[in-house]
């Protein structure tokens, strides 16, 4: 067991941990603006609105990710309208494109997250609400988004999790994430498991944090779906 | 208020469901003090009154004034009724309590942020009061100790009472209780029809759509009885249940009684 | 050749090798998706076993396989076998790389991944069945294996199809990352048509169409297989 080698591939690997994690914070904030947006058109109740909300989570949901990174930074990049606009600067950093497109995705899967955590509101309780005189904004604030939020947890924290695993893809557009590097060391060094083994577990780590502080958040939030204190 | 304007008026309401007219011209003034209890069988349209009342519902025609402010109403472009200011329609339903078959205590809060969240929230008074004033409506539906707990956590008549408490908590001008006991199991219905009681005793004006027929009997000073849509038979308890001129009356009695 | 052009059957038309791409595309999601189906039985079974290893390690299988990237385990798998055969061939007197065929290695990647989340499926189906109905069945005299033939294995199939329709719109997406493998499935053939071409807007799009036109097609076969197996079974909603 060459200790020094898996030390020295292990910080390697965990040098590039951050920008794996940036990538996923940026898309996963930017993805829930995104799906907050659609899912307001969604419940709209206007008809054109509507569609387009059930049509982007259609074509979200209903295609591969790396698909939908290529179009975004092979496709848009090779666009001549796209290269003369303002927004090219921007649309040439690889980092931009994978957060874009990232972001896009899990905007689709969020936006059916939220709009089942809505459904799940008790309508009764949503009647007491106005029955108080609660205007709309009041009631959706104090009433509808606490209750809507702590029923989304679960499958939000899944949400988050597949998030940080669609980020080694970015691997596939240039960018130098965990998966890149462990790649290039394998390619280096020619020792094929080791840098994947690692990798492996950098992921698996990160993704049981952010799964056990769902979890912390789920209890903190649902003393109400407890036994009765004695 | 004065004596000559009454808590509650109702003046000729209908609706519809579709094609289904489900109130047809009911009538109703409540006065301070009031305790009418409405009866009938169910899609006589009683449970609809109600709710059209605070617009949960929003009736199709007729006039609602509550402490004298009549609800403005007006015609959409398709011919539907709407109100015409939802600040007054907030307002007004933070003047009217509703009591709930269901209860519908939110469900993320204990009892007590229950009970404060309208006050605070609504209609804007300081926090420490309404808790104060919160904590003795609860010991007054005998719910002090729980005022810490999770609706999840009560049973149905004692989430009753809290949601009866948290009405209060409102200091409506009139109480709307939409069958109020009818999701409870029989040995908690006294409970809370106890709770209810002691705030007709007290002289609040309250409005009861209710089964209890002991309740309609021996508490209200004033029974409405619909029949798909409209007011059949009208009039103090006494009158009613001993001999009303009404068939229908007479049989949907008799029938509960059964 | 113009935009639309580029997509046809003709000579220079990429049309062909696209829905040649997509049937790759359907048969390898197929396989993955029967590998996964056993794999996930097997951990159900074990979960279910209320053993205590044979419940720890598939509950530690499930939870390996949802924590990992789905890159990283096709590039292992893909690796992995790889060199296992390798090793065979060099054991046998064989020299040189011997690499397995990315179509098989493929399919065992998205199966391990799939597995891993039918086994819950499965779980939560066998779960759902009324302790009430096995009860009736094993007091008419019905043995094990008949009562797993005729009575459970039908009922978890029921309560399996919506969570199984689901798994298979992710294998289908997940069989795109194989394309690294050099399988020449849907998204490689884009990607190939991309780069000869030097059109990537159009084959990344026109993929993803295929892709999209594919996951309809197959939710509307699962919506009918579902409403013909719980025909007569009472649902809490719906």
């Amino acid at each position: 067991m060459d200790f020094d080698f898996i030390t020295k591939t292990f910080v390697r690997l965990l040098a590039a941990l951050p920008l794996t994690l940036s990538v996923w914070f940026l898309s996963v904030v930017l993805g829930g603006l995104i799906a907050a947006g659609v899912t307001w058109m969604r419940v709209s109740g206007v008809k054109p609105f509507e569609f387009f909300a059930r049509a982007y989570v259609m074509v979200f949901r209903g295609t591969p990710l790396l698909i939908q990174l290529f179009v975004v930074y092979y496709g848009l990049a090779s666009l001549p309208a796209l290269r003369a606009s303002f927004i090219w600067p921007f649309l040439r950093d690889a980092f931009n494109c994978a957060v874009l497109s990232l972001a896009l995705c899990t905007a689709g899967y969020q936006a059916e997250i939220f709009r089942g955590a809505l459904l799940a509101v008790p309508h009764g309780q949503v009647e007491a609400a106005r029955a108080c005189g609660m205007s709309r904004l009041l009631m959706f604030r104090r009433i509808i988004f606490p209750i809507a939020m702590r029923h989304a947890l679960p499958a939000y924290s899944t949400e988050m999790i597949s998030m940080v695993k669609s980020t080694a893809l970015v691997s596939l557009i240039t960018l130098w994430d965990v998966m890149s590097i462990a790649l290039k060391i394998r390619n280096d060094t020619l020792v094929t498991y080791l840098p994947l083994i690692l990798a492996g577990a950098i992921y698996f780590v990160v993704n049981y944090i952010i799964g056990a502080g769902f979890l912390a958040l789920e209890r903190r939030l649902s003393p109400h779906l407890r036994p009765r204190p004695s | 208020m004065s004596a000559e304007t009454p808590a509650l008026t109702v003046d000729t309401m209908h609706k519809s469901f579709g094609q289904l007219e489900v109130l047809r011209g009911v009538s109703l003034t409540a006065n301070d003090g009031d305790v009418i209890s409405i009866l009938g069988s169910s899609g006589s349209g009683k449970s609809t009154f109600l709710r059209c009342i605070n617009l949960l519902e929003t009736p199709d025609e007729g006039v609602v004034t509550v402490a004298g402010e009549t609800i403005k109403m007006r015609r959409r472009g398709d011919g539907r009724a709407e109100p015409a200011d939802r600040r007054q329609v907030d307002r007004i339903r933070s003047e009217l309590g509703m009591v709930f078959q269901s209860f519908n205590l939110w469900s993320h809060l204990t009892v007590l942020e229950n009970l404060i969240e309208a006050p605070v929230h609504v209609q804007k008074r300081p926090r420490g009061e309404c808790i104060e004033e919160a904590r003795a409506l609860l010991a007054k539906v005998g719910m002090s100790e729980r005022e810490n707990y999770y609706p999840a956590h009560l049973s149905g008549g004692q989430q009753q009472r809290a949601a009866i408490a948290r009405a209060l908590a409102m200091r409506p001008k009139v109480m709307l209780f939409d069958e109020p006991t009818s999701a409870l199991d029989p040995e908690l219905v006294g409970e809370v029809l106890r709770v209810m009681r002691a705030l007709a005793e007290e002289g609040r004006t309250m409005l009861v759509v209710t089964h209890e027929m002991s309740f309609a009997r021996d508490v209200s000073t004033r029974v409405m009885f619909l029949h798909q849509g409209l007011v059949e038979a009208e009039g103090p308890p006494q009158e009613l249940f001993s001999g009303s001129t009404s068939d229908r009356f007479r049989q949907f009695i008799s029938k509960e009684r059964g | 050749m113009g935009d639309l052009a580029i997509f046809g059957f003709g000579q220079g038309g990429w049309g062909l090798a696209l829905l040649q791409g997509a049937a790759m595309t359907l048969l390898v999601s197929a396989c993955g998706l029967v590998i996964g189906s056993a794999i996930g039985g097997l951990v159900a079974w074990a979960r279910l076993s209320g053993k205590l290893l044979a419940g720890g390690v598939g509950q530690a299988y499930a939870a390996l396989f949802r924590g990992l990237p789905e890159l990283l385990i096709v590039y292992f798998v893909y690796f992995g076998t790889s060199t296992l055969l390798t090793e065979t061939a060099h054991a046998l007197g064989h020299e040189g790389f011997v690499g397995v065929p990315s179509f098989a290695a493929g399919a065992l990647a998205v199966g391990v991944i799939s597995g891993a989340y039918q086994a819950e499926v499965f779980r939560a189906a066998y779960l759902a069945i009324s302790r009430g109905e096995l009860e009736a069945a094993v007091s008419v005299g019905m043995n094990r294996a008949l009562l797993f033939r005729r009575i459970i294995a039908p009922q978890v199939l029921r309560f399996a199809l919506p969570g199984l329709g689901n798994l298979w719109q992710v294998a289908l997406k997940d069989s795109s990352l194989i394309s690294v493998t050099g399988l020449t499935e849907l998204m490689r053939i884009s990607q190939v048509g991309a780069g000869s071409t030097h059109r990537p807007f159009a084959f990344y799009l026109g993929g993803a169409a295929l892709y999209l036109v594919m996951t309809i097609a197959t939710t509307r076969f699962f919506d009918v297989a579902e409403a013909r197996a719980t025909r007569g079974m009472r649902r809490a909603m719906g």
